[in-house]
């Protein structure tokens, strides 16, 4: 199908952009990679009176190192994530997950604030920020703000952003050197949303774990941090018990819904699964090796 | 009815311009505003793939894409990869290892190949069948799809060394 009639506007700031905001009084949809928006409006699912581009406004896509952390201007497309040396040199776990978001051509468009602010739960980079205690900052009339990822996803594609309100940029802390890390994904097919995802990261101290972040995709309204399946690591240490403790943990956190793609059940088993996978994988990689 | 916005861009090395709607998507202006059918339209929701192009060097799906937004940039469509007559080679590659049947889905498995060829000049067998699953092709086709590809990097390296 063809997208409905809207009102289109390409404004050259975020002023500009913000005002027409306040002029539509939430009758306004942002464009940002359109990758997610566009078949919304293909299918008729999306009315909007009018859309806001935020493509032709300069200084939105930037990746920088600053403070121990990974700063991403919200505009910033996936692919250049994927292709970033300072992505894959500091964060090589951001640009595995980038590696799986659609396919190469979707990537070209599709932008990391994009992706946070339509909230698929299934998606990778909600399951990424909620993993790595990330924020995003959102500027309005009001002025700035700045959100954690818990406050960020509110349930299925809904987050707490207003309506007059845009999200302009993304901040990943950096694990620290010798962390390991793991992005483990099942679906049918490859470039398909996840089933489920589970993202972790593990600092180690010999079979000590200091700290361990898991969250998954897929399993619930919003991406699920895996709090006390990590607390069974950092309590009782990266043994082979711990590991299977913590994993079956994982499924418990989990409330996932049945649909067409898989069942609730098979979910639940897949968080399980995939957080057992996830900590070998990043385990391997915190000893040095390439898992 | 919206305003109508007049769209200037440059496809397949000619500068062209049109007057649209804001919601014409980028794949009917290609088809219907500027005569370029070689790009086809599946399944308008950029699952399928048939309607990639490249914009600005790098693969899309014109699908998911509004043509106002591609106003001043540079498109290339399968109608742009043959020269004088000649086949691109790896269109040459697709006819000489059959890696098309019915023929829909092979504009954008071309344009999605090329970059991928561009972005991965020394590509695995699992990496051309990871990047060609951004195309849909329902002959199931894909053996021949990838012999092509394969055949296409390895014409490239012989042509780079000289022989």
């Amino acid at each position: 199908m063809k997208p409905p009639p809207f009102e289109y506007h390409a404004p050259a700031s975020l002023e500009e952009a913000l005002a027409l905001l306040v002029r539509y009084g939430g009758e306004a949809k942002l464009l940002a990679g359109g990758q997610s928006l566009v078949p919304l409006l293909n299918f008729r699912l999306l009315r909007p009176a009018a859309l806001v581009d935020l493509n032709r406004i300069p200084g939105l896509a930037y990746i920088r190192e600053e403070d121990g952390r990974l700063v991403l201007g919200a505009m910033t497309r996936q692919r250049a994530i994927e292709f970033s040396d300072v992505v894959r040199r500091r964060l090589p776990l951001l640009h595995a997950a980038t590696r799986l978001v659609g396919h190469l051509p979707i990537r070209t468009r599709g932008t990391i604030g994009g992706s946070l602010a339509h909230a698929d739960p299934a998606a990778e980079y909600p399951a990424l920020l909620t993993a790595l205690e990330g924020e995003v900052v959102a500027v309005s009339p009001r002025g700035r703000r700045v959100l954690a990822a818990a406050e960020l996803f509110r349930t299925y594609l809904t987050t707490s952003l207003g309506t007059d309100e845009i999200l302009v940029e993304v901040r990943l802390p950096l694990p620290p050197p010798g962390a390991g890390w793991a992005f483990e994904e099942f679906s049918r097919r490859h470039g398909d949303f996840a089933i489920v995802a589970v993202a972790a990261v593990v600092e180690r101290e010999g079979a000590r774990c200091r700290r361990a972040r898991l969250a998954a995709a897929g399993a619930g309204p919003v991406p699920v941090r895996l709090r006390e399946a990590e607390a069974i690591l950092e309590r009782d240490g990266l043994g082979e018990d711990a590991l299977r403790a913590a994993a079956a943990r994982a499924a418990e956190l989990v409330e996932p819904d049945s649909d067409v793609h898989a069942s609730a059940e098979y979910r639940r088993h897949l968080t399980a699964v995939l957080t057992e996978r996830a900590l070998r994988r990043a385990l391997a990689r915190a000893d040095g090796g390439d898992g | 009815m919206a305003e109508r916005v007049t769209v200037r861009l440059t496809v397949n090395g000619q500068r062209r311009e049109g007057r649209c709607e804001p919601r014409k998507l980028l794949v009917d202006f290609l088809r219907e505003d500027l005569g370029l059918t070689g790009t086809h339209v599946g399944c308008e929701h950029g699952i399928c793939g048939a309607c990639t192009v490249l914009l600005d060097g790098q693969a899309v799906r014109a699908c998911l894409m509004l043509a106002v937004q591609a106003d001043g940039a540079t498109i290339t469509t399968v109608e742009g990869l043959a020269t004088d007559g000649r086949l691109h080679p790896l269109q040459q590659a697709f006819h000489e290892h059959h890696a098309l049947q019915c023929g829909f889905c092979t504009p954008g498995m071309l344009l999605a190949a090329l970059d991928f060829l561009e972005t991965h000049p020394d590509p695995t067998e699992a990496e051309i069948r990871e990047a060609l699953a951004a195309v849909l092709c329902r002959c199931t086709g894909y053996q021949g799809i990838v012999e092509a590809v394969q055949a296409a990097v390895r014409a490239r390296a012989a042509g780079r060394s000289g022989r």
